[in-house]
C-alpha cells in the first residue's frame, strides 16, 4: 500500500496533523493500534480529569464549544472530544493497526504493520509520550509479599488490597492517586523527589490561564536556557475538579498522607529513602514563588491588578523534622507499591538511527534527525504549550508546513515515472 | 546562558558550561574515579593521601599530594592527632556545598562578599560502641547553617543554597544509599 504521509497514532496530536495535511491536500493515512483516543480509553485511571481547563483544547479547525470553559474534562468527555474531532475532520484513520517497524527506503519509509506494509515519503510519530511506565530497576528487589502496580495499571482504589500503600512520585499522577487511595482508607506514604508545586487557582484565575496570558506557554524550545531540563521536568502538581482545589503536599499532609524522601533503593528487603525531602520541598516552594512573582509583575504592568484578586503567597510545604529514611517492606506495613515515576515513549518499532546515547529521540522542534520524519505530542516539543493538547495545533501547523516544503523539494527531483530518486532524500 | 557579568566569585562558569557540553557529547570522558590511600599510623591515628585520579579518559594528578590526618579526641582515650573521620565527612559536605554556592552564584550573577557554613552532625555513640542496636552508627541528623553576605535578595540566596544541595556530590553521597564493596587484597 502506498500513501504520501503516514501518521502513527490517532490521539490529539495525530488528529491535529491529519487535519493540517487534509487542509494542504496532502494524501495521508493515520495508523492507530486501537481506536481513536486509545490511550485515554485504556491506560488512564477512572477518576482522572484533564489538568487543563476546557478552553485549552484549541486544535486546527476544532475546539471547545460547551458552556463550561473553565471545567476539566473527565476521561469519557476527553474520549468523546477526540472522537468528534476525528469525525468532523473526516480523518483517514485505519484503526486496529499496530505498527511493527519503520525503516528507511529509497522512496522514503516503509511502515510495516500487522495489517500489511505501507510505502510513504514522510512519517509523523504521534504515538505519544506516555507509552511505558518508567519504573526504577531496583523495583526487582521488592519482596513478593508486596504488590506492585504503575499508573498505567491503576484504575481505582478498590483494586488494591487493604493496608498501607507506598506511592512513589509526587507529580500530578502521584499526588492525585495518593489523595484518592488515602481517602479510601488505605494509609498512604508518598515518596517525594523533585516536583513542581503550583496552586490550581491564583488571584481568582486558573494557573493555566496565567501561564497563557503571561506568555510562559509560548516560550520556544530554541530560546530556552536548558531545554533538556524543561523536557524532563515532572508534571505540575495539579488536579482537575469541580471545586478547582489545589492538591499540593500540604493538602495531602492535611488528610494524613505521610511524606518521605525520594525512593533511593532497596537493601535486604528494606526500602531506603533520601534525606533530601526538605530541600526538594524548598526548591519547589521557591520555584512556585518565582512563578507567582512573574504573574504579579505581569498583572501590574498590564493593568490587570483590579480585574483579579490580591497577590498573596502560600504556606511553605510542611516537612517533618526527621522523616523516616527506611521502611521494612517485609513488615506488612506496606501492602502495595504504586509507581508514579513517570512515563516514556515506546519507539521499539522505529528502526531508524534517530536516537541519542540514552535512547531518546533526536529532534529539533519536532523535525526528527532523519529526512521526512516528524514527531508531535511530546513535552516542550516546540514550546511549553506543546506538552498539552492545546499545543498540538500550532505544532502541527508548523511541522506540516515543514513537511509540505520537504515534499516539494522531493518533487523537483522526481523522475517522470513518478519514482523519487534515491538522492532526493 | 550569559556569563558576561561583572560578578567575580573566582569561578570560571564558562569553562564549566563548556565542559558540560563537551562531556554530554562524549560521556565516556565524564566517567571519573576518585581515590584516597590511607595508612595506619598508631592507635586510632591514620593518614590519608590523595594524588591521582582518573577522568577525561586518562590518569590525572593533583598539583601536589594532599594529606589528611585522622584520629579521635582524648576523651576516647586517643591521642587526638587529627579530626575524627566523621568531622572530615562534615568538612567534605561543607566544602562541596560551598563550591556549589560560589559556582551557582557566579552563574546567576550574584556577587558574594562572605560565606560561612556551620555544620553539626548529631550522633548517638551507643551505636558505634555496640551498646544499643537500635542506635545507628552514623549521624542521626546533619544541620548546615549558611551565613551569606551577597548582593542578592533573601529568596535568591535561599535558591542558591537549595540549588547547591541539588548539584552536590557529597550531599547526594550522604542522603542516598551507595553500594560499598570492601575487600582484603
Amino acid at each position: 500500500m502506498r500513501t504520501t504521509v503516514i501518521i502513527i497514532g490517532a490521539g490529539h496530536a495525530g488528529l491535529a496533523m491529519s487535519r493540517c495535511l487534509t487542509d494542504r491536500a496532502i494524501d495521508h493515512v493515520v495508523l492507530e493500534r486501537g481506536e481513536v483516543a486509545h490511550s485515554w480509553k485504556t491506560e488512564r485511571w477512572d477518576s482522572l480529569q484533564l489538568l487543563t481547563p476546557n478552553w485549552m483544547s484549541r486544535l486546527p479547525g476544532y475546539g471547545y464549544e460547551g458552556d463550561d470553559p473553565d471545567g476539566y474534562r473527565t476521561m469519557p468527555e476527553t474520549i468523546a472530544f477526540l472522537e468528534r474531532y476525528a469525525a468532523v475532520s473526516a480523518a483517514p484513520v485505519q484503526t486496529h493497526t499496530t505498527v511493527t517497524s519503520v525503516c528507511r527506503a529509497d522512496h522514503g519509509y516503509t511502515v510495516s504493520t500487522d495489517q500489511g506494509d505501507w510505502s510513504c515519503r514522510a512519517v509523523v510519530l504521534a504515538s505519544g509520550a506516555c507509552n511505558l511506565a518508567s519504573v526504577p530497576a531496583f523495583a526487582q528487589g521488592v519482596p513478593s509479599t508486596v504488590a506492585m502496580l504503575t499508573t498505567m495499571d491503576y484504575r481505582h482504589p478498590n483494586q488494591l488490597e487493604e493496608g498501607g500503600v507506598l506511592v512513589v512520585g509526587a507529580s500530578a499522577s502521584g499526588v492525585q492517586i495518593a489523595d484518592e487511595v488515602h481517602r479510601s482508607g488505605r494509609p498512604v506514604t508518598l515518596s517525594v523527589g523533585e516536583h513542581v508545586r503550583v496552586p490550581r487557582v491564583y488571584r481568582g484565575r486558573d494557573i493555566q490561564w496565567w501561564m497563557e496570558v503571561t506568555g510562559l506557554f509560548d516560550e520556544r524550545y530554541d530560546e530556552m536556557e536548558n531545554l533538556a531540563r524543561a523536557r524532563r521536568l515532572p508534571s505540575m502538581q495539579l488536579t482537575g475538579s469541580v471545586a478547582r482545589r489545589t492538591l499540593d503536599l500540604n493538602a495531602l499532609t492535611d488528610i494524613g498522607v505521610k511524606l518521605i524522601g525520594r525512593f533511593a533503593g532497596i537493601h535486604d528487603g528494606r526500602a531506603q529513602f533520601a534525606g533530601s525531602l526538605r530541600n526538594m520541598c524548598t526548591l519547589a516552594d521557591l520555584k512556585m514563588d518565582r512563578l507567582l512573582d512573574k504573574i504579579d509583575a505581569w498583572a501590574t504592568s498590564n493593568g490587570f491588578d483590579r480585574a483579579v484578586g490580591l497577590p498573596h503567597r502560600f504556606e511553605p510545604t510542611r516537612v517533618d523534622v526527621s522523616p523516616p529514611l527506611g521502611i521494612d517492606l517485609q513488615s506488612g506495613a506496606i501492602r502495595t507499591i504504586l509507581w508514579a515515576t513517570g512515563y516514556r515513549p515506546d519507539y521499539s518499532w522505529l528502526d531508524v538511527p534517530v536516537f541519542d546515547l540514552r535512547g531518546r529521540l533526536r529532534h529539533e522542534g519536532g523535525v526528527v534527525a532523519s529526512p521526512g520524519m516528524y514527531a508531535l505530542g511530546l513535552p516542550v516539543l516546540r514550546c511549553r504549550r506543546s506538552t498539552f493538547i492545546d499545543g498540538a495545533g500550532n505544532d502541527a501547523r508548523d511541522l506540516s508546513a515543514h513537511l509540505a516544503s520537504y515534499l516539494d523539494r522531493g518533487n523537483s527531483t522526481y523522475r517522470r515515472d513518478g519514482y523519487e530518486l534515491a538522492t532526493s532524500r | 546562558m550569559t556569563t558576561t557579568n561583572s560578578v567575580n566569585n573566582g569561578v570560571n562558569t564558562q569553562a564549566l558550561l563548556d565542559a558540560r557540553d563537551a562531556l554530554s557529547a562524549s560521556p565516556a570522558g565524564a566517567q571519573f574515579t576518585w581515590r584516597a590511600t590511607c595508612t595506619w599510623i598508631h592507635g586510632t591515628h591514620s593518614r590519608s593521601t590523595v594524588k591521582g585520579f582518573y577522568g577525561l579518559g586518562t590518569e590525572q594528578q593533583h598539583k601536589t599530594e594532599f594529606t589528611f590526618e585522622a584520629d579521635h579526641p582524648e576523651i576516647f582515650a586517643s591521642e587526638d592527632h587529627g579530626a575524627t573521620p566523621v568531622e572530615l565527612v562534615l568538612s567534605g559536605l561543607a566544602s562541596c556545598l560551598m563550591a556549589g554556592v560560589a559556582s551557582v552564584a557566579q552563574l546567576r550573577g550574584i556577587q558574594l562578599r562572605s560565606v560561612t557554613a556551620k555544620l553539626e552532625g548529631d550522633m548517638d555513640i551507643l551505636g558505634v560502641l555496640g551498646a544499643d542496636t537500635d542506635a545507628r552508627n552514623g549521624f542521626n541528623n546533619i544541620k548546615v547553617t549558611f551565613d551569606i553576605d551577597a548582593d542578592a535578595k533573601p529568596e535568591e540566596i535561599r535558591a542558591l543554597v537549595a540549588q547547591s544541595q541539588k548539584r552536590s556530590a557529597v550531599y547526594d553521597i550522604i542522603t542516598n544509599p551507595t553500594n560499598v564493596t570492601v575487600e582484603v587484597a
